[in-house]
């Protein structure tokens, strides 16, 4: 029987998703309302990358949430299932979302994928790193408009 | 004026919503969370591959050690007798340091000051099997850490690193082991966090492993520096866990997935 080392899974890969070991500079974005309306890249991200990050779990998404991902046996539920994201909020609103959670639910316990700053005691492998790149979370929103009902 | 204090009263609510600690009724083992296949794995000791340790820790406890050339079992004669319900009031606090130790600290102190020996390494066979063997006498006594008057100012540091919010992820202890219990970090369990059956058996370890190990483990899972193995803060984590888990029946050596 497959047992998952889960808790180290959230660990997982995180050292060898950046390869810069100085600090990552985050890239300026501007908050409008509850949304950050521009791409953090000025581009375009892909869905395609942005499906395969979020069931990867490395990206530690579906250890919280579930969603449409019928090939994934293990998916959390401590979060809102992911199906119909797309309908239920833009994506600029997605993005913010993504970035920092927080600024929207103080209390939320989903991290900020984008921000470095106000963490207490980050291990030594991640300080001074969002979890995830700019261009990942690009990937990831054009992915999470995609899901509508 | 009226509006303000509403505010100020859901403020209020949510901070005592987040913050409230598992009603002694509702308190259950990781034990319960189980398989039943490992459950029957911890009920059988023939099954159980701690029972190894155990019996190991048996020979340690009758073996002369260091350079007073004493066993465990000239002070402390037949453990069965003599550590029975110890281990359920440990974390200790420890006169002469000032501090509390734990069940491992409490084992090195009596192999460096009593039998003259070179204290054992965290997580080394040793250590294990002594400190499964010394708290398999305490099996079913209710947990009691705490109560000392002494340990107080501990057991709230212990209870702030619990309720911190730390790492990349930045999330406490308190987040998943108060508030998310009864759910699932993808397919498993969110247990309570209770240290019901330390040292235990993870399957995922293949090995017996401390509660500090797994202290470790759930601190790097959320991305956080994790304390090094007897560090104080380590030390305080147990001792709130334990108080935590005050009433609940001691079940080392536990298995767990
Ligand atoms: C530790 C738990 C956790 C993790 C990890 C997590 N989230 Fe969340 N997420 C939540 C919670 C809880 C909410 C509900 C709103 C809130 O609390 O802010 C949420 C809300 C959302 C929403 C809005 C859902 C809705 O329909 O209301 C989206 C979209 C989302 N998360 C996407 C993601 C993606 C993508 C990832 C990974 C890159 C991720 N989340 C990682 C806990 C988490
Ligand atoms: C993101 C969720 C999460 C966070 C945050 C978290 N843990 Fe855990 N914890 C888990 C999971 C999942 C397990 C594994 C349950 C199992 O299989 O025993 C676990 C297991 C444990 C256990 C073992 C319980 C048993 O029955 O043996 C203890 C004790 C514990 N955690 C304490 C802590 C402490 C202390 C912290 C903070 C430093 C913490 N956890 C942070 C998810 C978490």
């Amino acid at each position: 029987m497959a047992r998952r080392p889960l808790i180290a899974l959230l660990a997982a890969a995180a050292s060898t998703a950046f390869a810069p070991a100085s600090a990552v500079e985050l890239r300026p974005y501007t908050v409008v309302g509850d949304a950050i309306p521009a791409s953090l890249t000025r581009a375009r991200g892909d869905a395609t990358r942005g499906r395969a990050l979020v069931v990867e779990r490395a990206s530690t998404c579906i250890l919280c949430h579930s969603g449409p991902f019928p090939e994934q046996a293990f998916q959390g539920d401590l979060a809102p299932n992911l199906a119909g994201s797309g309908s239920r909020w833009t994506e600029g609103q997605l993005r913010l979302r993504l970035v920092d959670a927080s600024h929207l639910n103080a209390m939320t316990i989903m991290p900020s994928y984008y921000r470095v700053d106000g963490l207490a005691r980050v291990g030594n492998s991640w300080r001074g790193k969002p979890i995830l790149s700019a261009e990942q979370i690009e990937d990831i929103v054009a992915y999470l408009v995609t899901l509508r009902e | 004026m009226k509006i303000a204090l509403c505010i100020a009263f859901v403020t209020t609510m949510a901070s005592v919503a987040f913050a409230t600690e598992i009603p002694q009724s509702e308190r259950r083992s990781g034990y319960s969370f189980m398989s039943a296949d490992t459950k029957a794995m911890q009920d059988e000791d023939t099954a159980n591959p701690g029972m190894l340790f155990v019996l190991d820790g048996e020979t340690l406890w009758k073996r002369k050690a260091g350079s007073a050339d004493k066993a465990c079992a000239d002070c402390h004669n037949d453990a069965r007798v003599s550590m029975k319900g110890i281990a359920a009031h440990y974390p200790a606090f420890e006169k002469a340091l000032g501090r509390p130790v734990d069940l491992e600290g409490r084992i090195n102190l009596c192999r460096t000051n009593h039998q003259q020996a070179s204290p054992f390494a965290y997580e080394s066979r040793e250590l294990l099997a002594l400190s499964a063997y010394v708290a398999q006498q305490s099996r079913g006594v209710p947990i009691a850490a705490g109560d000392d008057p002494e340990l107080a100012p501990f057991v709230e540091k212990g209870r702030e690193l619990f309720m911190q919010r730390q790492g990349q992820l930045n999330l406490g202890c308190t987040n998943c082991h108060d508030d998310n219990w009864d759910k699932k970090l993808a397919g498993s369990a969110i247990t309570q966090g209770q240290p019901t059956g330390y040292p235990l058996y993870r399957l995922e370890w293949q090995s017996l492993g401390s509660l500090q190990r797994r202290l470790r483990a759930c601190i790097t899972g959320i991305r956080a520096q994790a304390y090094d193995y007897g560090s104080p803060e380590l030390v305080e984590l147990e001792l709130y866990l334990k108080s935590r888990a005050r009433g609940m029946p001691i079940e080392t050596p536990a298995v767990r997935p």
